[in-house]
């Protein structure tokens, strides 16, 4: 086996982020320079330096704009990865790639939305479709029938895990409380100070059986960039370095966008198994070694099998680690202790990036005691992504 | 029907059809439900693909689907509520007799009476009578079935 290895080849020095509200009342370029030079200033690092930048599709703010506006000189290094939240791990582990190889010493990976006064994807899919590529021909199978939402493309992977699995809505709603509860606690959540029951949470009202109103995220504007350098440089700037352990896209058999219903397993998400397994071999390291998570909740259903797949708890017993608190405040994994996106914002995932970094870094609003490692996974049902980071030894 | 009145009508989102999969839509136009099915290795797939992943064949014919299956999986979709679809909107996951899978409408149901495990059989719907295109529907034929 190859001794080539991307764990503690890049570490994350800078993080910035714009408020989270409903109509950000500027432009997404706007948004993007903000938290690009606010991430830089956290870090400590000159604009003109910057030679990497990185975004995900669904961003709309080019590259080589970003760098012009800020000023910096010379780009060697710039990528945006396909497949939406999917990908917000993807730009840390291009980033890490680049600094890894020597092309790139500075990157900023961002992601700048006006997704809720903008785009609002939540209202579905409801055109002709235009243009039929293999790519755009795929939503034919699914919008004749009115199957046209993110929610409802989740809700039919969520109910045949519910039925494999036995969990159940108020299994889902678990997830959502919990993030609240993190969010109340959070002032820059846009929940702050709004937490929720499990009560509520069954009363609220459907958006695509078997997924209520509570188990979507929210639909947010706003911007958030994080800056990676090499751990050597890092040791001499500002903050803390967080150093990326490891790094890794995954999709597996027959994936699709979103609607991987051909599999012979349904209930499962063996792309983010295949991320799970890099991730582990590249950092060492096993579940009992991380002690805070964010996991991806875009709809709280699919968190669920993401703590299976890192072997948080077995196949089809994510039910009973959420019923026993385990990703609650207080419990064995904490997660989305920013609020996730259920109750800080929506940015695609981004936000959650950076707040493993300040659990790394000791400084969150909802600080997990003595973290050493931090997983982030980025968006389920689709290719995706995933980081672990640690402490600097 | 004129074709002004035509337009006020809301109609279901339509498919982009391509080389890639118009078999299948040429398919529902005559009532046939039609699975592309390597001619090499034989292997049936869904949704349709120039390549059979199995043995790499770009050889391909299609199989007559029986029209009966059951309900692999399903929603309810409440919102956004979006003419001309039924509110809820009941929409299954298909799992045919023959082995693929297939996202479709229910036909003849109220949402909350669905079940993982309904046997289901092929309705060929258009929108309008005299419509050059048809999409597939299923009709659950025994609600008191139940997936063990
Ligand atoms: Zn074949």
């Amino acid at each position: 086996m190859s001794k080539k290895t991307l764990a503690n080849q890049a570490a994350i020095v800078g993080i910035g982020a714009t408020e989270f509200s409903k109509d950000s009342g500027r432009s997404e370029m706007q948004l993007a320079v903000e938290c690009v030079t606010m991430a830089l200033a956290d870090a400590g690092i000159d604009p003109s330096e910057v030679d990497g930048l990185c975004t995900y599709t669904m961003d709309h703010n080019p590259e080589i704009e970003v760098h012009r506006l800020i000023g910096a000189k010379e780009l060697t290094f710039f990528s945006r990865v396909h497949y939406g939240g999917g990908a917000a791990c993807a730009p840390i582990h291009q980033a890490a790639m680049a600094i890894a190889t020597g092309i790139a010493d500075v990157v900023v990976c961002y992601r700048a939305m006006n997704e809720r006064s903008n785009y609002r994807f939540g209202t579905g899919m409801q055109d002709t479709l235009p243009d039929p590529t293999f790519e755009t021909a795929h939503y034919g199978w699914y919008i004749p029938h009115g199957l046209i939402s993110p929610a409802s493309w989740v809700a039919m992977s969520a109910r045949r895990y519910m039925h494999e699995t036995g969990a159940t809505s108020e299994d889902f709603g678990r997830v959502s409380v919990a993030s609240r509860d993190f969010a109340a606690t959070n002032p820059a959540a846009f929940f702050y100070d709004k937490p929720i029951t499990l009560e509520e949470h069954q009363n609220s009202r459907w958006i695509v059986d078997p997924l209520r109103l509570l188990d979507c995220c929210q639909e947010s504007d706003g911007g958030v960039a994080i800056v990676l350098t090499s751990p050597e440089r890092a040791r001499d700037l500002k903050q803390k370095p967080v150093i990326v352990r490891g790094a890794a896209q995954g999709a597996c058999d027959d994936q699709q966008m979103m609607t991987s219903y051909y599999r012979k397993e349904m209930s499962r998400l063996p792309e983010m198994g295949l991320v799970a397994k890099q991730l582990y071999q590249q950092s060492g390291i096993t579940p009992e070694d991380i002690q805070t998570a964010v996991i991806y909740d875009h709809f709280t259903p699919f968190v669920l099998p993401q703590l299976e797949e890192f072997g948080f708890c077995d196949r089809g017993e994510a039910k009973d680690f959420v019923r026993d608190g385990h990703h609650a405040r207080g419990g064995r994994l904490p997660i989305n202790t920013h609020g996730g996106q259920l109750g800080e914002a929506y940015i695609h995932g981004l936000n959650g990036v950076a707040e493993a970094v300040r659990q790394v870094r000791g400084t969150s609003v909802n600080q997990v005691n003595n973290v050493e490692h931090a997983l982030v996974t980025a968006g389920t049902g689709v290719p995706t992504s995933g980081l672990i980071l640690g402490v600097d030894v | 029907m004129s074709e002004a009145k035509r337009a006020r009508v809301p109609r279901r989102p339509r498919p982009g059809i391509n080389r890639d999969n118009s078999f299948f839509w040429e398919g529902l136009k005559e009532d046939k439900l039609l699975i592309q099915r390597c001619q090499t290795c034989g292997e049936l797939r869904h949704p349709p693909g120039p390549m059979c992943p199995h043995c790499h064949s770009l050889e391909w014919d299609t199989l007559k689907a029986c029209g009966r299956g059951t309900i692999y999986s399903y929603v309810n979709l409440h919102h956004p509520a979006v003419p001309p679809f039924a509110n809820p909107n009941p929409i299954g996951l298909i799992e045919l007799e023959e082995g693929t899978r297939l996202v479709a409408g229910l036909l003849d149901i109220e949402a909350d009476e669905v079940r993982i495990g309904q046997p289901v059989e092929v309705v060929f719907y258009r929108e309008q009578e005299d419509d050059d295109h048809a999409i597939a529907l299923f009709r659950v034929t025994d609600k008191s079935a139940e997936a063990a």
